[in-house]
């Protein structure tokens, strides 16, 4: 925390809202390129913290597998300068076909990253049963991702928001309003950078109420440690054909074994829920779905649960971009499930545009114009 | 395999704790006819004050509430039972050793009881070193403590009765240091006349290695325990022994109450005369409602249990014995105050997470609990941080947050059990 006074007409060269895992790689891409960077947090509780830290390359379309894939490689450049505690390892990623429909669905998953460039390979229900033996026995197969990985993001987002100290500076502060480049704080105070970046999360609407993002609630549970018996990160099918299909609530199957030795299990999603409370049948519903697919779950101790919420946009894109009506106002938010696993492709789509540099993808799908309309001129 | 029965139960009265005031709240209830369910995570009824085991001598006052128990059929017992969660309205999941279950009530006397505040300090957790409670707890349990020279720190009574549960195993209690002043001790032990069997209690207990203005500053030993640096006074004294037992006082079980929405202040589950929470038809009584002692929590379990069936005028008779008590009570929360000296008394390299290995110095720049833990992985173990949760609001004056489900580890098909089907 800087002890020098802040100017109130130039706090930084940018101000970031949100110390989350997509503030954090923001902040960090931004002092990279040389900027002063003034990061406020609120410290309340966030998706970085509740989340899984599930590095995992999604297509539901062109621009979701394009950023994933982008931003999964640059945390693999990442990865040998990150500190042991952000327990980062590329363990791969296994998705389950339980029937014929989720079979096909694992094969046009494999075509599809494979013309991509994606390593990955079909595994018959044989092969499954060898590499994750713990696996109830009658599944069709899996696709096996392998550049897939996991992370332990709050300590991650801390290491991004420490390692440029001279030029990440962090302040514990609850933003209250925004406008444009000018961001007013709960003690009343106004600052004022060339840009504000906001990066809150599920709190963004709070500040800028015309973002079209919704809550997506979910629950997860670890258990006690245990000798490795799941090396890969596990994904029912049914997550993307069946069960989190359509609005009501829904729990996948959705399980890691992390560095801990300890069983990480996902998934449940409820739309419209902003309580967060465990709800005790829903954790109840996740955690039988989990124990049909792993039989011998049911005798492990479970010793946590807790909830987090998504914050989802209309299309699961996040929107990347300077704000159609607020000048100065660069959003970064609406990243759905994949906060973790897109924070370091969201962070260097913000910077190219926030310093016109070319960008290293189409910048058109994550631009928040797609929601919000372009200014009226007078 | 675990079986998961999936019929549930349902009683008139449920009562989550088995100590004196759990027991007293059930023999109280009992004669209405209702049914009632007892259940205790201990193998048997008694709670920590009379814990049974191999070693125990249970005191007659026990045997016999522990006799009467057995002769009303609406009482059923669940020994080695927990609760791991609310499972919607007046219903908690249970689990014992065989399942996990839903039981329904119509009303609930929470008699949880308290646990030791174990603070760390340089060496606190080599081998050899346990609560004060805890050794009490173990010796009972069968552990043979015979010949050995033993060290009892902390503050409180429980000091006391520690040392004369080893001294009676054969043990050489060479100190038992007492944080407490010499004036507070003696004031408390002058004002003692007004409870005669207090008074007596004292005496008896009463040993020449005691100290007050005494405090541990350092368990000694590479592998084991081997000694203890102590403070008395302006002094310090090196001690060999075998065991260290130490205990600064007890902490309210309060989680379940909180998670059920009861107010907590001051770390104890908030009641009026009639033992009753904010809740409607959900009580509490004993040391989850503040440090009492067991003839406290006696008189608040009868009366619990009277008002739960119904008898608030035979309670109201009762009101008298409880005032009485809790005199006794409040002189000894005053007396046995803790000194803040015991806040540091950690070194930068000591342990105060032990479940995952986490330093004081990982924990001291941190601004919350919330905070520390995501950073460190603090309170993420077994215990869920009951042990260094509690230490770190004593030592930061961090407030742990809300008991989220499972409230103890449990089985995963246990927590299954919550599920409720398309219901949701």
């Amino acid at each position: 925390m800087s002890e020098a006074p802040t100017l109130q007409g130039h706090a930084a060269d940018v101000i970031v809202i949100g110390g989350g895992i997509v503030g954090a790689a923001c902040a960090d891409e931004l002092a990279s390129q040389g900027l002063h960077v003034l990061v406020l947090d609120s410290q309340r509780p966030a998706a970085t913290a509740a989340g899984m830290g599930h590095l995992v390359v999604l297509d539901h379309s062109a621009a979701e597998l394009a950023l994933g894939e982008y931003s999964v490689r640059a945390w693999c450049e990442l990865a040998p300068q990150m500190p042991d505690d952000c327990a980062m390892r590329t363990n791969g990623t296994l998705w389950l076909a339980c029937n014929e429909e989720e079979m096909a669905e694992a094969e046009r998953k494999h075509a599809a990253l494979r013309e991509y460039g994606l390593a990955c390979e079909l595994l018959s229900g044989a092969e499954l049963a060898r590499a994750e033996p713990s696996l109830r026995s009658g599944l069709l197969g899996a696709l096996k991702v392998s550049g897939d990985g996991i992370l332990y993001a709050p300590n991650a987002a801390r290491w991004l928001l420490q390692r440029q100290s001279s030029r990440v500076v962090q302040r514990q502060a609850e933003v209250v309003e925004v406008q444009g480049n000018r961001v007013r704080l709960a003690s009343g105070e106004w600052l004022q950078a060339p840009a504000a970046v906001l990066a809150s999360g599920i709190y963004a609407r709070e500040l800028c109420p015309d973002l079209p993002l919704q809550a997506k609630k979910g629950h997860l549970l670890i258990t006690d440690r245990y000798p490795v018996q799941i090396t890969h990160t596990l994904v029912e099918l049914g997550y993307v054909t069946s069960a989190h299909k359509g609005n009501g609530p829904s729990v996948a199957f959705n399980v890691q074994q992390r560095p801990t030795g300890q069983l990480f299990i996902g998934s449940s999603r409820q739309f419209d829920n902003h309580d967060p409370e465990v709800d005790a049948a829903m954790l109840g519903r996740m955690l039988r779905r989990a124990m049909d697919f792993l039989p011998g779950l049911g005798d492990m101790t479970g010793l946590r649960s807790w909830t987090g919420f998504r914050s989802a946009s209309p299309d699961g894109q996040p929107l990347i971009g300077e704000h159609p009506h607020q000048p100065g106002l660069w959003l970064a938010v609406g990243h759905e499930g994949l906060g973790v696993t897109t924070a370091t492709g969201t962070a260097r789509l913000l910077a190219a545009q926030l310093l016109r540099t070319p960008p290293p993808l189409d910048l058109e799908p994550y631009l928040p114009q797609r929601f919000i309309g372009a200014r009226a001129h007078a | 395999m675990t079986v998961n029965a999936t019929t549930n139960e349902h009683v008139d009265l449920l009562i989550i704790g088995a100590g004196p005031a759990g027991m007293a709240a059930a023999l109280a209830a009992a004669p209405r006819g209702l049914s009632i369910a007892l259940l205790d995570d201990n193998p048997l009824p008694g709670g920590q004050i009379w814990r049974d085991g191999p070693n125990a001598q249970v005191p007659k006052q026990a045997q016999d509430m522990r006799g009467r128990l057995q002769g009303f059929s609406n009482i059923r017992l669940h020994s080695g039972c927990k609760v791991v969660a609310l499972a919607g309205a007046k219903r908690l999941l249970l689990e014992d050793a065989e399942r996990g279950w839903v039981l329904s009530y119509d009303s609930l006397i929470l008699c949880t009881g308290a646990r030791e505040r174990l603070l760390p300090f340089p060496g606190w957790t080599l081998p050899g070193v346990t609560g004060a409670g805890g050794l009490q707890a173990l010796i009972k349990g069968g552990l043979q403590v015979k010949d050995e020279r033993i060290v009892i720190a902390g503050t409180g009574p429980l000091l006391l009765a520690s040392s004369a549960t080893a001294q009676k195993h054969g043990a050489e209690v060479v100190r038992v240091a007492e944080q407490a002043s010499l004036s507070a001790v003696a004031g408390f032990a002058a004002g003692l006349w007004r409870w005669p069997n207090k008074a007596i209690q004292a005496i008896t207990l009463a040993s020449a290695a005691y100290r007050t203005s005494a405090h541990v500053l350092t368990a000694l030993g590479t592998d084991r325990l081997e000694g203890v640096r102590i403070q008395v006074g302006d002094k310090i004294e090196e001690l060999a022994c075998e065991r260290l037992a130490c205990g600064f006082s007890l902490v309210p079980n309060v989680e379940i109450a909180q998670a059920l929405g009861c107010t907590v202040r001051d770390q104890a589950v908030v009641v009026d005369e009639w033992q009753a929470t904010r809740l409607p038809d959900h009580f509490a009584a004993g040391e989850c409602t503040g440090f009492g002692g067991s003839e406290l929590a006696l008189v608040e379990g009868r009366i619990a249990g009277l008002v739960a069936v119904g008898e608030r005028e035979t309670a109201r008779g009762l009101w008298a014995e409880r005032l009485r008590w809790q005199g006794f009570a409040d002189r000894l929360n005053t007396a046995f105050s803790l000194n803040p000296a015991l806040k540091t008394l950690a070194a930068p390299e000591t342990l105060v997470c032990r479940c995952e290995d986490v330093r004081y110095a990982d924990l001291a720049g941190h601004g919350s609990w919330t905070g520390a833990k995501l950073a460190t992985r603090c309170g993420m173990g077994a215990c869920q941080g009951r042990i260094c949760g509690t230490a770190a609001q004593t030592l930061f004056g961090w407030e742990p947050p809300l008991l989220r489900p499972p409230f103890s580890p449990a089985r995963i098909s246990t927590l299954a059990c919550l599920d409720e089907g398309e219901s949701v």
